[in-house]
């Protein structure tokens, strides 16, 4: 069966898992998720072997017991009263006491060991789940340092990271399994985890917590690098969008601010992303009205954002919480017709001419 | 039931005669059976009947579940399929698990102990037959109103476990959510009534000298199950009315700013944990009473399996956080909870080694029946450890909310439910119908489904380990899920080829099958001590117990007493059964039986008036249900005298 075939090559071959399965956990990288990890292909064993052991005796039991020719009728084999049962207790309770006593003895000394990171955090995140992707903010004392981004989650390998997990509407769960199991974000909540990435890569996640019509579409990827480059990286962040020079790709801001500007953000210009209902689109409108009235306060927290911010969008590998990938095509298709791609999405039709649309694109590929 | 406690009858000395061929089952007969025709058929309180309409219509949603199954498997069978739309998907997902969960695994096992109960415990019905036949028509309103919900399009989708505040009016305007609180509510009154009719039953009305340590391990599961769900029940019937009452009238008791999401999650899974040890505690003693008929000896460790029974429901209730691992609670509480759910294991295991030492110290004859019960054993304990690797924290945070989970609950659903209710029909159904199902299309049955259903959810351990989260309706190539979800989508096909043979043998069978007498297994216990169907009063004199194991008392000797099966109380004025102390079961009173009666009928349709109205907010409505409804209740307990109007008959 390939799966099972599938399974193996993972254990073999763990390098190249990420590959073929992005989303497994049977090797993991980082303190978090290893000491778990070990748990969970010991208490496997243990399982294989308490299945291996009992259908054995099953099977055995049949064949070596049963009455052999047949049988016309069960009246013809008188019922007797049978002994040595109760040895199967005397034996077979004590194992599996011991085995359940050391399983939770190994499971409550993992929980103890991944409770909380060796050392203090010196970076914390504020990870917002929303219908159906996640706002990420670098929090620092220093506001001037404060910077979001979405969907893309960029850490320094080397050191635990703090996440301070919110949601916006639903719940959902914030899952990367190579670095960390999961940890629900739950509106009215702030719920932490911490994660660590023990050496650089692209590490795939996923929400985890059924969330609505997108569900199924709501990745994010952690990206661990080096703490050099991590800098850089932040540097860049903190930069204001740079001005477009081309002609098209000024025209195509216009526009952006003009039709994206209500839900989407880019720093240095006037799209703000902070939208007052008429701007949003049509299942918006609808489900934030209907919030509102029943639950006034609950989007004050929020400050009224809609889409993710987009200053930087081309430092990210892909679009809608990794439905689309980030190239020229994937970017005018989701423009065009975000209900195509995601149906149910937040994200409304712009209506933009061929050429608007052209532009608009052309002014996002500037945004590095 | 209303006790006889007039000085008349308390001065009654009833006879005990000898069964003499038609004496006194013709007279019995008379005073027991249900009227021909539509009348007869809606107000028979029969518990036979009841049972066999339970069975049926928990089959029938069980079928409906599995269709719905098939085209999600086919949408999963590859990556980005187009099958279904997200919002079907969605749908189909939530009506799927509410079909099986509430609307299946449950009312099958109501259905065979309704059925067998009176017969296993030498009783003519249960305590309260209306009861009996109102939890029937109250689970049958509630299915249906349901499945109105989703065949509409309006059907719930916010999955079985409907967290908030994705199942708040903001996030879930339509009347979805609203259908799914309302039916639940609904198919809880018919949960807690049918409950506390089996905890009664299985107290007072077991036959003369079936003392509590007598009774049939399936009579203990179903008791055991019943205290549960008069305990756990009105969690999620309260959970459901507050989300009903946050979506229609604006209080605040699940929202965000005043009230607080999680007491949902704790509400929901005080109640949905113990259901899941309901809905397979009564099919392991199924499993407990059907097996050792084929080893021909009786099942070892009787007593600690009872006593297993009662203490995996006890601890059943202190395990619901296991589904919340994930929610941010503190880990010396998640300590505690995966502490116990770890320990309850070790009462699972009890039954393990008790079927496994009932093989190995018996002489096992081999008949489809027992292929069903000795395979779920192996299902059991894969069902079992996956659930033990769950319970351990660390592990469930990764393992929690992918297709690990699904290959979990499959395997305890279908293992440990759905494997022993097949093996308790062909096991069963002579006794029903008077006729033996095919042991050979039953052979094809069983490989079918066992092959089948191995194929296709051992894999979903593998594709949950890959990664892949529960409740996506589609994935991408790149995730490298798409061949694991292929050979899930074909086990799945084939398990439902079996499931179809099943059907087909029942329906060549209930024609064709071979004509099975009273005892076709030569089973120790009461139920096969009477003709194939059982006439309508179960037992002509109500007999007299001496060991668990009636039938076999010559072969097995464990002392000189033997049971009293053809000589016993004649108790013929009127329906009438014997009431006896829970402990002992020495007699005690006589139990005037009522006679059928549309009181439970009319009574369901005004209370569903009431509920439809509910749902639509016409209020007149409503208050024209509750006018239904109280003069079912006034008829209900309208006091009359069967008694001595058959007393005057006689005479």
């Amino acid at each position: 069966m390939p799966g099972l075939a599938g399974l193996v090559v993972a254990v073999l071959d763990a390098p190249e898992r990420s590959l073929a399965w992005p989303m497994s956990y049977l090797t993991t990288h980082g303190p978090r998720a290893d000491p778990a990890t070990a748990l969970m292909w010991g208490l496997t064993a243990l399982s294989l072997a308490v299945v291996g052991i009992i259908t054995i005796l099953v099977v055995w039991g049949v064949l070596v017991r049963r009455r052999r020719g047949a049988v016309a009728s069960l009246a013809d084999v008188p019922a007797e009263r049978g002994a040595g049962g109760l040895a199967w207790f005397y034996v077979g309770m004590p194992l599996t006491v011991i085995a359940l006593v050391g399983a939770l003895a190994w499971t409550v000394a993992v929980l103890a060991a991944i409770d909380s990171p060796a050392v203090k955090p010196r970076l914390t995140l504020e990870v917002t789940g929303r219908q159906w992707w996640w706002e990420v903010r670098y929090l620092t004392p220093d506001a001037s340092q404060t910077f979001i981004t979405a969907n893309e989650i960029h850490i320094p390998t080397g050191q635990p990271i703090q996440v301070r997990l919110v949601s916006a509407d639903v719940i959902h769960s914030f899952w990367v399994p190579a670095l960390t199991g999961k940890t629900d974000a739950i509106p009215g909540q702030t719920n932490l985890a911490w994660l660590q990435a023990d050496r650089p890569g692209v590490y795939h996640g996923q929400c985890a917590e059924y969330c609505g019509l997108q569900h199924a579409h709501m990745g994010l990827d952690v990206v661990a690098q080096t703490p050099a480059a991590f800098e850089a990286w932040r540097q860049g962040q903190l930069r204001p969008a740079a001005e477009p020079v081309a002609p098209e790709a000024l025209a195509g801001e216009g526009a952006f601010v003009a039709h994206c500007g209500a839900c989407h953000a880019v720093q240095g210009t006037d799209a703000r992303g902070q939208a007052s209902g008429d701007f949003i689109g049509p299942v918006t409108v609808a489900s934030l009205a209907a919030e509102a009235v029943a639950d006034p306060t609950r989007h004050s927290s929020t400050g009224g954002v809609v889409g993710p911010d987009l200053t930087h969008l081309m430092s990210r590998s892909s679009l809608a919480a990794g439905a689309v990938p980030n190239t020229v095509g994937g970017l005018s298709g989701w423009i065009a017709n975000p209900q195509a791609l995601k149906p149910g999405a937040q994200m409304p039709a712009t209506y933009l001419s061929g050429a608007q649309l052209s532009a608009v694109v052309r002014y996002l590929r500037t945004l590095q | 039931m209303r006790p006889a406690v007039t000085a008349w009858e308390d001065a009654r000395r009833p006879r005990i005669v000898k069964v003499d061929g038609d004496f006194p089952g013709a007279r019995l007969e008379k005073m027991w059976e249900t009227a021909p025709g539509l009348a007869g058929w809606i107000s028979s309180v029969d518990h036979k009947e009841i049972g066999k309409r339970y069975i049926i219509t928990a089959f029938v949603f069980l079928i409906l579940g599995g269709l719905e199954a098939m085209v999600m498997r086919w949408q999963l069978g590859g990556p980005n399929q187009r099958l279904l739309s997200p919002e079907q998907y969605d749908q189909l997902f939530t009506i799927h698990g509410v079909t099986m969960i509430f609307l299946y695994s449950s009312p099958i096992l109501t259905g065979f102990s309704n059925y067998l109960w009176p017969l296993l415990l030498g009783s003519r019905d249960m305590a309260f037959p209306r009861l009996n036949a109102l939890s029937y028509w109250i689970y049958l309103a509630a299915g249906l109103f349901i499945y109105a919900g989703f065949v509409t399009g309006n059907g719930p989708n916010d999955g079985w476990f409907n967290y908030v505040p994705y199942a708040s009016k903001a996030y879930d305007p339509g009347i979805n959510i609203d259908v799914y609180a309302l039916g639940l509510i609904l198919l809880g009154i018919s949960t807690t009534v049918g409950s506390a009719n089996f905890v009664v039953t299985f107290l007072r009305t077991r036959a003369p000298g079936m003392s509590i340590n007598r009774v049939p391990i399936l009579c203990w599961g179903t008791l055991t199950a019943s205290v549960a769900n008069l305990l756990a029940v009105p969690s999620v019937s309260l959970a459901f009315f507050l989300l009903w009452m946050d979506r229609q009238f604006g209080t605040q008791f699940f929202t965000t700013s005043q009230g607080q999401p999680l007491i949902w999650q704790h509400l929901f899974w005080m109640f949905g944990h113990p259901w899941v040890y309901a809905i397979v505690l009564p099919a392991m003693g199924m499993v407990s009473d059907a097996l050792p008929t084929f080893c021909r000896r009786p099942l070892v460790g009787y007593t600690p399996v009872a006593l297993a029974t009662v203490a995996t429901m006890a601890l059943g209730f202190g395990v619901w956080v296991h589904h919340m691992f994930a929610t941010g609670l503190p880990s010396l509480a998640l300590s505690f909870f995966s502490g116990a759910s770890l320990i309850i294991t070790i009462p699972s295991a009890v039954a393990v080694f008790a079927w496994t030492a009932t093989i190995w110290t018996g002489r096992p004859v081999i008949r489809t029946a027992f292929l069903f019960f000795a395979s779920m054993i192996v299902l059991f304990v894969i069902g079992g450890v996956s659930g033990v690797m769950t319970g351990s924290t660390p592990i469930d945070w990764q393992l929690t909310q992918t297709y690990f989970v699904v290959a979990h609950i499959h395997y305890v659903l279908i293992g440990i439910n759905v494997f022993p209710v097949v093996g308790a029909f062909y096991y069963w159904f002579p006794k029903m119908t008077g006729r033996l199902l095919s042991e050979g299309l039953g052979r094809w049955n069983f490989w079918t489904m066992f092959v089948g259903f191995n194929l296709g959810f051992f894999p979903m351990h593998i594709a949950g380990l890959m990664g892949m989260p529960r409740r996506i309706y589609t994935y991408a190539p790149g995730m490298g899920w798409g061949p694991v979800n292929l050979v899930i989508s074909l086990g799945a096909l084939l398990f439902a080829i079996g499931v179809l043979l099943f059907l087909i043998n029942i329906a060549v069978s209930l024609k064709r099958g071979r004509v099975a007498g009273p005892n076709p297994w030569s089973a120790p216990t009461l139920e096969w001590s009477v003709p194939s169907p059982p006439p309508p009063y179960n037992f002509a004199v109500i007999p007299t117990i001496e060991s668990r194991h009636p039938l076999w008392e010559d072969w097995l000797d464990e002392s000189p007493a033997r049971s009293r099966l053809t000589e016993g109380l004649l108790l013929d004025r009127g329906r009438e059964t014997l009431a006896t102390t829970p402990l002992d079961a020495e007699p005690n009173l006589i139990l005037e039986m009522p006679a059928d009666s549309f009181a439970p009928f009319i009574l369901t349709c005004g209370l569903s008036m009431g509920f439809v109205a509910a749902l639509f907010h016409l209020w007149w409505v409503a208050a024209l249900g509750a006018v239904i409804l109280i003069g079912a209740l006034i008829d209900w307990f309208w006091p009359r005298r069967v008694h001595a109007d058959m007393e005057a008959a006689d005479v």
